[in-house]
């Protein structure tokens, strides 16, 4: 009987070596027309329809058809991946500072900012406030996140780059408040920052932590994420515009060296160039991104508030400035934290 | 040294072993911390003891302590129940035992974040109580212990089969007392197990990330960063910095070096005492 | 009394630990029902989950079971200077955070990895394409890192037990390396050698921090866990349903080990009992 057994282990063992090896041998063949989207967490949705509407668009140009393989994560960490060897064709991340750190790797050429139209931006976004229905605790702007008694959930700077926005909003709408007196300023963010409950290490985690399992007052979230939780639950949550926010512009970009390599270039050019096209504009409305296009975003006057009043990362001056004025080791944000 | 074994092997298993474990472990362990040395001592120095991040290995390490301790008890009391006697249930408790490791790490923190939130089953019942467990130390350790718990039952069962029964039956026989049976039989024979599970209880505890994340919360000012999650924080932030997560990946490795070598020692120390 | 006692303890801690998340798992998995369940996991993107996790799991299982068993022959019948030494560097992947584990392959075969130059060397000789990260092979890689000790881990404390005196009597009698391991070790250890096996198994489907690291592309090279993680960060309730689905799968596999157990189990009456 012993001995059976044994010989059963061996047998096992055995199988599973020959398995093993034949997982291996069976390597998927590559596909000539195939292209990696490298992005960032909130555009699932929006590319899982673009992907579509492009394949169809470039089966009645070419005749082909394109197989397209999303990725997505944290903007910086999705970054990260393609300087070590993640082999995107185009990266649509949320920052441009993410694609820079691309470029300084030697991946991308100087100047894909102007590749294409609008900085090579087919879509902006900004902050907004998520609250539950009926908005109980009357949130109206920032300075009511800095009441005591108010649950506020934001990611974590330190981890996510979608946070520092929020962060930088809030921080804007204080230099407007106090003119600009920075000690008053540090109050303001310092207050409200001690009323954030839970500190995510994403913004999707911030979603789960306020919707899924029911922490907090307001969530300051991405206007897209928000409009999404409230178009799939109607019923329990609403959205609150600031009267100050930041414009987010989300950049796209060829990686130069890997489609070089895998012989993708042109494909990956009109994947991106067709973002910029009236029916992608579209679906970008729909999708909850603001489209560049004027024409488009005009349209979707009902959905977004067109009347927030938008600074941008240069008016911090541009994001290697802000980031090291604000969220290095020891840099404001630690302090106020302290 | 020097002598010739009696049993055959030696070199063979000592090349396999050893060619395996620098070729799929230690180097590339090694090139990662070579990035760590591109930091002055200074540097270094200042990294490591910034309130943060010292506060977060005091999180990573107290927590998995007390949870393997909380495994440990109850993981021997399993594995006994689970030799000792027969019940209903027990092929499927047997069987159970591992799906803390086939569950992905980020499903069980969602879980057990929901689970144990004021929302939740558990959490509702205990926020009568006035504790608090999702977003507290006491959540991570409560993630800790999900996530641990197989490896002490799974090392001290196979002991316990081999263990005879005819040793404790022959001590009954001959007098002794239930206490110096379980002391001076048992103990003996079980404490290298118990040991192992322990620490691999407490390694797994340390190091944890996916399962935490979601139940700590993360806030510094809490103190419920973990030290897993401040290597991402570098990682992950706005201008990546590897060699930061590189030097605290480098101490935590150390620690846990040292706690693993410890058991080890002690291990052997009472493995030796059982040998006759 | 004490029987009772012991019994009550461990099934309580059993349903508060390990019951009760599985069922809030199975609750929300089933939550829409059967067909919405099933499209779930038979989605294209599951099955080439699937595949990919099959693959790491029977190389993680296969070559630490290898390994572990000659690590553990090495540790327990010979004396030798460094061998505690030895013994703690083999655990030290088990205690290395998986988020650590994953950067250090990218960090020596990614493309900034000094390793790079070589492993493009060799594809050149050899006219091959792999890549060691961010596909397939670096998956396999990087859970057979994190699931290393487990085998040499289980058996070592039985090989302990166990002494050296029957190995030492059949080599003086002549026998060979293997048929020792066969014939004498092997029957002894069966058990723990099984438990390793199964516990590295289980650990292999689950891992998620060091695949994360080198896998990025879903549909491709992405194993269950990840494919989970990437279905509930939809952030969707229908897709939210979808990734306790697929965890169900993983729950499913953890239970097929289960009974693969109790096969080998009811083979060998005589072993089971003592």
């Amino acid at each position: 009987m012993r001995k059976k057994i044994s010989r059963g282990l061996v047998l096992v063992l055995a199988v599973c070596m020959l398995t093993g090896t034949a997982g291996c041998g069976t390597k998927q063949e590559k596909n000539a027309l195939e292209i990696t989207n490298v992005s960032y967490d909130p555009t699932r949705e929006l590319y899982a329809s673009y992907n579509e509407l492009f394949k169809k668009y470039y089966e009645e140009k070419t005749g082909q058809q394109v197989t397209i393989s999303q990725s997505h994560g944290g903007s910086g960490s999705q970054a990260r991946s393609v300087v070590e060897g993640n082999d995107a064709d185009v990266v649509t991340l949320a920052l441009a500072h993410d694609i820079t750190l691309i470029e300084e790797a030697g991946l991308i050429e100087p100047g894909w900012l102007s590749e294409f139209d609008r900085n090579s931006s087919p879509y902006t976004s900004t902050i907004v406030f998520l609250v539950r229905k009926g908005n109980e605790k009357q949130i109206r702007d920032w300075e009511d996140l800095t009441k005591d008694g108010v649950g506020v959930i934001t990611p974590d700077p330190k981890s996510s780059g979608g946070a520092c926005w929020n962060f930088l909003a809030a921080w804007h709408y204080a230099d407007r408040l106090y003119g600009g007196d920075e000690a008053q300023m540090r109050q303001f963010v310092h207050d409200l920052y001690q009323n954030v409950l839970v500190m995510d290490s994403g913004a999707r985690g911030a979603t789960t932590t306020f919707v899924e399992n029911g922490q907090g007052d307001v969530l300051i979230a991405w206007e897209n994420e928000a409009l999404l939780t409230v178009k799939e639950y109607p019923d329990d949550y609403e959205i609150v515009t600031p009267s100050v926010s930041i414009l987010a512009e989300p950049s796209v970009a060829i990686v130069d060296e890997n489609v070089e390599k895998n012989g993708t270039a042109e494909l990956a050019k009109d994947y991106l160039e067709y973002l910029y096209s009236e029916e992608a504009q579209q679906l970008i409305g729909e999708n909850f991104y603001r489209p560049s296009d004027e024409k488009v975003l005009s349209q979707f006057g009902d959905v977004f508030d067109l009347s927030v009043n938008l600074c941008s990362i240069d008016d911090f001056g541009g994001w290697d400035q802000a980031y090291a004025d604000f969220f290095t080791d020891d840099a404001i944000f630690d302090q106020i934290m302290e | 040294m020097g002598k010739k074994h009696v049993i055959p092997g030696f070199g063979m298993t000592l090349g396999t072993t050893v060619s395996f474990l620098c070729l799929l472990i230690l180097i590339p362990l090694a090139s990662i911390l070579a990035r760590s040395f591109q930091m002055s001592a200074q540097e270094f120095m200042a990294l490591i003891t910034r309130p943060n991040v010292a506060q977060a290995f005091r999180t990573s390490i107290g927590c998995s302590l007390i949870a393997a301790l909380i495994n440990t008890g109850f993981g021997f009391i399993l594995a006994w129940t689970l030799v000792k006697y027969e019940f209903p249930g027990k092929a499927l408790m047997d069987g159970m035992i591992e799906l803390p490791l086939a569950m992905p790490t980020a499903v069980a923190g969602i879980t057990l974040t929901k689970l144990y939130s004021d929302q939740g089953m558990f959490g509702k019942a205990l926020g009568r109580l006035g504790i608090k467990v999702s977003y507290t130390r006491l959540g991570i350790i409560v993630a800790m212990v999900f996530v641990g718990i197989p490896f002490v039952v799974r090392s001290v069962q196979p002991v316990l089969e081999k263990l005879s029964p005819c040793y404790e039956e022959a001590a009954a026989m001959l007098g002794a007392s239930k206490l110096y049976i379980v002391r001076r039989v048992l103990l003996p024979e079980l404490l290298p197990a118990l040991l192992t599970g322990f620490g691999l209880a407490l390694s797994r505890g340390i190091g944890e990330y996916g399962s935490v994340i979601y139940i700590s919360g993360n806030s510094a000012k809490e103190g419920t960063q973990v030290v897993s999650y401040v290597i991402m924080q570098k990682l992950n932030a706005g201008n990546v910095d590897y060699e930061g997560a590189a030097a605290i990946a480098l101490v935590l490795l150390l620690v846990s070096f040292f706690m693993l070598l410890v058991i080890n020692l002690l291990q052997r120390f009472t493995s030796q005492r059982t040998k006759f | 009394m004490k029987r009772k006692i012991l019994i009550g303890i461990s099934f309580l801690f059993f349903i508060w630990m390990l019951v009760c998340p599985l069922i809030e798992v199975l609750y929300r998995s089933l939550k829409d029902g059967l067909a919405v369940y099933l499209k779930a996991v038979t989605a294209p993107n599951t099955l080439s989950a699937l595949r990919v996790t099959l693959i790491a799991v029977v190389f993680a299982v296969a070559v630490n079971t290898f390994f572990g068993i000659c690590a553990a022959w090495l540790l327990t019948k010979f004396e030798f200077r460094g061998k505690h030494v030895l013994a703690t560097l083999i655990d030290l992947p088990f205690s290395v955070s998986p988020v650590i584990a994953g950067l250090s392959y990218i960090m020596t075969f990614g493309r900034m990895g000094w390793a790079a130059p070589l492993v493009k060397w060799v594809n050149e000789a050899l006219g091959t394409d792999i890549a060691l990260v961010f596909s397939v092979p670096g998956v396999v890689l990087a859970t057979i890192f994190v699931t290393f000790p487990f085998v040499s881990r289980e058996l070592i404390p039985v090989m302990n037990m166990q002494g050296s005196g029957e190995e030492e009597a059949a080599a003086m009698l002549g026998a060979g390396g293997f048929t020792i391991f066969r014939r004498v070790t092997l029957p002894n250890i069966r058990f723990a050698l099984l438990y390793g096996m199964i516990l590295c198994g289980a650990r292999a489907f689950g891992e998620f921090g060091a695949v994360y690291a080198v896998s990025r592309a879903r549909g491709r090279t992405f194993t269950l866990p990840l494919e989970i993680d990437a279905l509930y960060m939809a952030g969707s309730a229908d897709s939210i349903t979808q990734a306790f689905a697929v965890s169900s799968l993983l729950v499913l596999a953890a239970l097929a080990m289960l009974v693969l157990k109790h096969i080998v189990l009811r083979k060998s009456p005589a072993g089971n009992k003592k």
